[in-house]
């Protein structure tokens, strides 16, 4: 679903970002990028979006080189990926509902249909009653949300995630990891960079750690199953157990 | 038209900004208004003169019918008269009663004696005013010639000196303001750069960025040039009882409100083409 080849990315300054990076992302796969600060976490998330260009090397999304993408498709390629920004980057001049409000006007949805999706959204965030309020009258952990929310807007088909844990408490960090957890379950691509090991750790899915701009260890989920595998893997079991009531029948 | 509702939230939360741009627009359109119709009301002034005879021969109160027909005789042997008119004393009074006929005061002053009476002749050809005057001249019986044909010229060349300098006005006072609202827009672009970026980033299309710009662009056009139009056709309607008596017997004023409303067309469509271009070097400068 993503693919990064041998990509690096050169600054101005002369230093190196990204240097010959390549990852696979397969669909519905819930992957951590893990690594110092200035590792390049973030440089990926951008090069994905299309935020910045690679000095080399190729960025596949669903099999296109966006790297060669006209830039009248870029909004198209934007509307599939939902990023939550380690910045938030929320209007705070408006509200909750006008901030998640956003993708979908800007993708030409009617006012009405684009009012239901967000009241969905809300409930599925847990935001609902916050919908009026201005993101200055909200807590860390719910503007995180926000941000959450306002990227799944569109229902993308991947969801990057830039440090969604980083100022917040345990509880609240585990919160949101949970529900990115959820989202992945009903088969979005999720790739959160953090910092937080104890989370890391605990759910068990694959970690790629980046430093200095390289790749130094990509650790396969312990129970790793893309979306695509798990249901594979449900159909079979399906079908044992279906074999096994026809044996038991016979018998 | 989600884009009208925000370029009106735009223009609503910078008031001040709003505020320059439709004044130096208004200012634009003020100035546009007066040439028009400094412009039309000339052409009108110089349509009515040269529909008015060409040459006009007042006679001495000696001169007796028979020397004026026979005057008139030689003139018509020419060929080259297309018309004469003969205003006898009593028919000039008469035009004189009906030009200051709200001034009982001058009425009482004139009798028919101390008016000439006079030929109003028209020529076949502008080429041929010269002549006809000359042979006008020499007759004894006329005390004075008139040559409408210097009031013309003079009045055509103040009109051609009028437009020029409107013309150039006009696209100065546009160059100033398109500069001016390029400016104006180009900070309130500035000014939300953080949310274009966010925009942006969620999948907006340039367009869906630009077009609320636009908008604004063309409503300060639009609103200055309605004011403009306004400012200057209400000071036109308040002077037109002096300018009348001023233009006293040249039908120019009332302004038609058909020409003037056409005007305002007019000017709503000068003021949506610099809405767009001054919008459109600001989106262009600001929003690469």
């Amino acid at each position: 679903m993503i693919k990064l080849e041998n990509v690096s990315k050169k600054f101005g300054t002369g230093t190196f970002g990204l240097s010959e990076v390549s990852l696979d992302v397969d669909r519905g796969e819930f992957v951590f990028l893990v690594g110092p600060t200035g590792a390049g976490k973030t440089t990926i998330f951008r090069l994905i979006i299309r935020e910045m260009l690679p000095s080399q090397g190729e960025v596949l999304v669903n099999d296109i080189d966006i790297v060669k993408l006209p830039k009248n498709k870029l909004a198209q390629l934007r509307k599939k990926i939902g990023v939550v920004f380690q910045d938030l980057k929320l209007l705070f001049d408006s509200t909750v509902f006008e901030n998640i409000l956003l993708p979908l006007d800007v993708a030409g949805i009617k006012r009405t249909e684009a009012t239901a999706r967000v009241n969905e959204i809300l409930t599925q965030v847990g935001l609902l009653e916050h919908k009026e309020k201005f993101p200055l009258q909200l807590s860390g952990g719910e503007l995180q949300r926000v941000a959450i929310a306002r990227a799944l807007a569109l229902a993308p088909e991947i969801i990057l995630a830039d440090e969604p844990t980083g100022n917040l408490d345990t509880d609240t960090a585990w919160e949101i990891v949970k529900l990115l957890e959820e989202i992945n379950k009903k088969g979005t691509t999720v790739i959160m960079a953090t910092h937080n090991d104890e989370i890391v750790k605990n759910l068990g899915k694959r970690v790629v750690r980046i430093e200095k701009g390289k790749i130094v260890k990509d650790e396969k989920a312990k129970n790793h199953q893309s979306h695509e595998n798990q249901e594979k893997k449900e159909e079979e079991k399906k079908e044992h157990e279906e074999r096994k009531e026809q044996e038991e029948k016979k018998e | 038209m989600k884009f009208l509702k925000t370029a009106a939230r735009n223009i609503r939360r910078s008031p001040y900004q709003a505020t320059a741009a439709i004044l130096i627009m208004t200012l634009t359109f003020l100035a546009v208004s007066f040439f028009a119709f400094l412009v039309v009301g000339s052409s009108d002034i110089i349509n009515y003169f040269e529909s008015k005879p060409q040459v006009t021969a007042f006679f001495k109160d000696s001169a007796t019918q028979s020397q004026i027909n026979a005057l008139q005789n030689q003139l018509s042997s020419t060929g080259k008269v297309a018309s004469i008119k003969f205003v006898s004393k009593q028919e000039a009074l008469k035009i004189y009663q009906e030009q200051n006929k709200n001034d009982p005061l001058l009425l009482d002053l004139v009798t028919a004696d101390v008016l000439p009476a006079s030929f109003e002749i028209s020529a076949v050809k502008l080429d041929d005013l010269g002549p006809i005057s000359d042979m006008l001249q020499k007759s004894p019986i006329v005390s004075n010639v008139i040559y409408q044909k210097d009031v013309v010229s003079a009045l055509d060349t103040w009109t051609s000196a009028i437009r020029k300098i409107g013309i150039g006005l006009i696209a100065l006072l546009s160059l100033v303001s398109i500069f001016i609202m390029a400016t104006i827009i180009g900070m309130k672009i500035s000014q939300k750069k953080e949310d274009i970026e966010i925009m942006r980033l969620v999948g907006a299309t340039a367009w869906y960025v630009r077009l609320p710009f636009i908008a604004e662009g063309v409503f300060y056009g639009i609103t200055g040039a309605v004011i403009g139009w306004a400012l200057a056709t209400g000071t036109l309607l308040w002077l037109t009882p002096f300018l009348a008596s001023f233009l006293k017997g040249i039908p120019v004023l009332p302004a038609p409100p058909l020409g003037l409303l056409s005007l305002l067309g007019l000017e709503i469509v000068f003021a949506v083409i610099l809405g767009i271009i001054s919008s459109f070097i600001a989106v262009l400068r600001y929003l690469k």
